[in-house]
């Protein structure tokens, strides 16, 4: 795979941002040493080892990196089965709801688009309930299927996009193909997270939704997706075959998609009386906080993509 | 030879196992003895159980680590009593009542003697997936035989879920391995038991 010289301009880009984080992270703790920065500390951390990762990912081999992806679903869907109420029953289904995994993202390897886009929501939605069925225990059934269809749809389809960004070719992003626009989703998503969390913290005092996550303000959302549209117009040209005004429109929708996709997560977690969906990534959590935008965002953009460019 | 089929059978069955297809999320580790002779006990939901807590362990230790294991079972058939006793080097352990305590612990002992580390389950049985039950008495004669061994109490969740007693399917599930503080014996059997009946509900409730 040729590696285009933007994705490494950009990812040169994030490593210089990281590195300004770790420093400015190391003023404030010499410059307050009784403060406790532990947790910033631990985060930032995190971040330079899934940014490495990432990278290695990408600048990989097309094969290598979807494999990355369905590593990443298989976590991001352990981690949910094991957050859950799962019904001893059910240990048959759960391990087919597994096998989807391998399944789906050999659709991918093979690019076969029509399949990839309605094999968990058709074919594992009405195969599921009948290995349910099979085992017969009827109490719970449909709370049953339900939760752990949603788990594949946002662990396996959703997620999956990535991995469908990656194989999409260079024929409609001159700037570098499929690894560019994830690299550009990815980038943007993750920056929305940060910038909601910063605004929020700084400004934020009206609350948007307090009964499902008190953490989120007006000012967060706002600032958040502001700053998002802005990063969208000056690396979208960079990065994908949009111009600034469509950068503009696709950061609107990643800011927007990326913040549901947060208070979705946090909706689930507070059902389930939790805080952290896990303890994998020092700082985040589980795998389930770090993805939760990552997954709304995914196949909107996919979408935007094949609409506008391929 | 055994040595070797150990640390293969440990290096590329076990920890991989454990690494990828169940995942791991370990408290306050450094908690685990690194030397014997020590106990380690907690609450038995799979055969996995096992396997987990000696993946715990750096490679240098697997051969020091005991677990104990019930000798209707793991003696049942020859490859099983060979895989057992040689590869895994359980202690073979008589569940019958009508045996005396003391004589059923003699192995053990012999093995604290001997600066091992022993894996002990006082729930008896994997019993029902994920549900805590009180630790049987016997362990608390031991600690009398041993006061100044620690005895380190473990809680762990979700293996139940992955490959309960009568399964044979393997689903990934995330594992809590919740490691508390060494007991000792200091007085009388039934506080001992109390004590750690205690420690082991104290740590059943760090999930969540």
């Amino acid at each position: 795979m040729n590696i285009h010289p933007n994705l490494i301009y950009s990812m040169s880009g994030i490593i210089g941002f990281l590195v300004l984080s770790t420093a400015t992270n190391g003023i404030l703790k010499w410059r307050f040493p009784t403060r406790n920065f532990n947790e910033v500390s631990q985060r930032i951390k995190s971040w330079w080892i899934l940014a490495g990762l990432f990278f290695l990912a990408l600048l990989s081999t097309q094969k290598i990196a979807i494999v990355f992806f369905g590593l990443i679903s298989f976590l991001a869907l352990k981690e949910y089965f094991s957050i859950i109420e799962t019904r001893r029953a059910d240990r048959r289904v759960l391990f087919w709801a597994y096998l989807a995994i391998p399944l789906q993202y050999s659709l991918v390897w093979y690019e076969w688009y029509n399949m990839f886009i309605i094999f968990v929501p058709v074919y594992m939605f009405l195969f599921l309930p009948l290995r349910m069925v099979l085992i017969g225990d009827t109490d719970g059934f449909l709370k049953s299927i339900g939760t752990i269809q949603w788990g594949l749809m946002m662990m396996v389809f959703c997620l999956g996009h990535y991995a469908y960004l990656l194989v999409l070719g260079s024929d409609g992003n001159p700037n570098g193909g499929g690894p560019a626009l994830v690299l550009f989703l990815v980038m943007t998503t993750q920056l929305n997270d940060v910038a909601q969390f910063l605004w929020g913290k700084t400004l934020g005092k009206r609350k948007i939704i307090p009964k499902v996550s008190p953490g989120k303000t007006w000012a967060g959302m706002i600032g958040g997706v502001a700053t998002t549209t802005l990063l969208s117009c000056a690396v979208g040209p960079f990065l994908t075959p949009m111009s600034w005004q469509m950068s503009l429109f696709a950061g609107l929708l990643i800011g927007l998609c990326g913040f549901i996709g947060d208070v979705v997560m946090s909706a689930v977690k507070r059902d389930l009386g939790i805080k952290d969906s896990g303890a994998l990534i020092p700082g985040h959590g589980g795998v389930l906080d770090r993805v939760d935008s990552l997954m709304y965002t995914a196949p909107v953009f996919l979408h935007f993509m094949l609409y506008f460019y391929y | 030879m055994n040595t070797l089929l150990r640390w293969l059978f440990f290096n590329l069955l076990i920890r991989p196992l454990v690494l990828i297809v169940l995942g791991l999320n370990v408290r306050r580790r450094d908690l685990l003895p690194t030397k014997g002779p020590a106990v380690v006990v907690a609450n038995h939901n799979s055969h996995l159980d096992t396997m987990v807590l000696m993946t715990l362990f750096p490679n240098n230790l697997l051969g020091k680590i005991r677990p104990v294991a019930a000798i209707d079972y793991f003696f049942a058939n020859r490859w099983i009593r060979w895989f057992a006793s040689e590869i895994v080097r359980i202690i073979p352990f008589e569940r019958r009542k009508n045996v005396d305590a003391g004589d059923r612990f003699e192995a053990v002992s012999a093995a604290l003697e001997n600066d091992e580390i022993v894996i002990f389950f006082p729930e008896g049985t994997r019993g029902e997936p994920e549900a805590l039950s009180e630790f049987k008495k016997g362990i608390s004669h031991l600690a009398e035989r041993h006061p100044h061994v620690p005895i380190i109490p473990v809680f762990m969740h979700g293996l139940g879920k992955a490959l309960p007693a009568g399964e044979a399917l393997l689903v990934p599930f995330f594992c809590d391995v919740f490691v508390g503080t060494p007991q000792y014996f200091e007085c009388t059997r039934n506080e001992f038991m109390d004590n750690l009946n205690a420690a082991m509900c104290e740590l059943a409730g760090g999930i969540n």
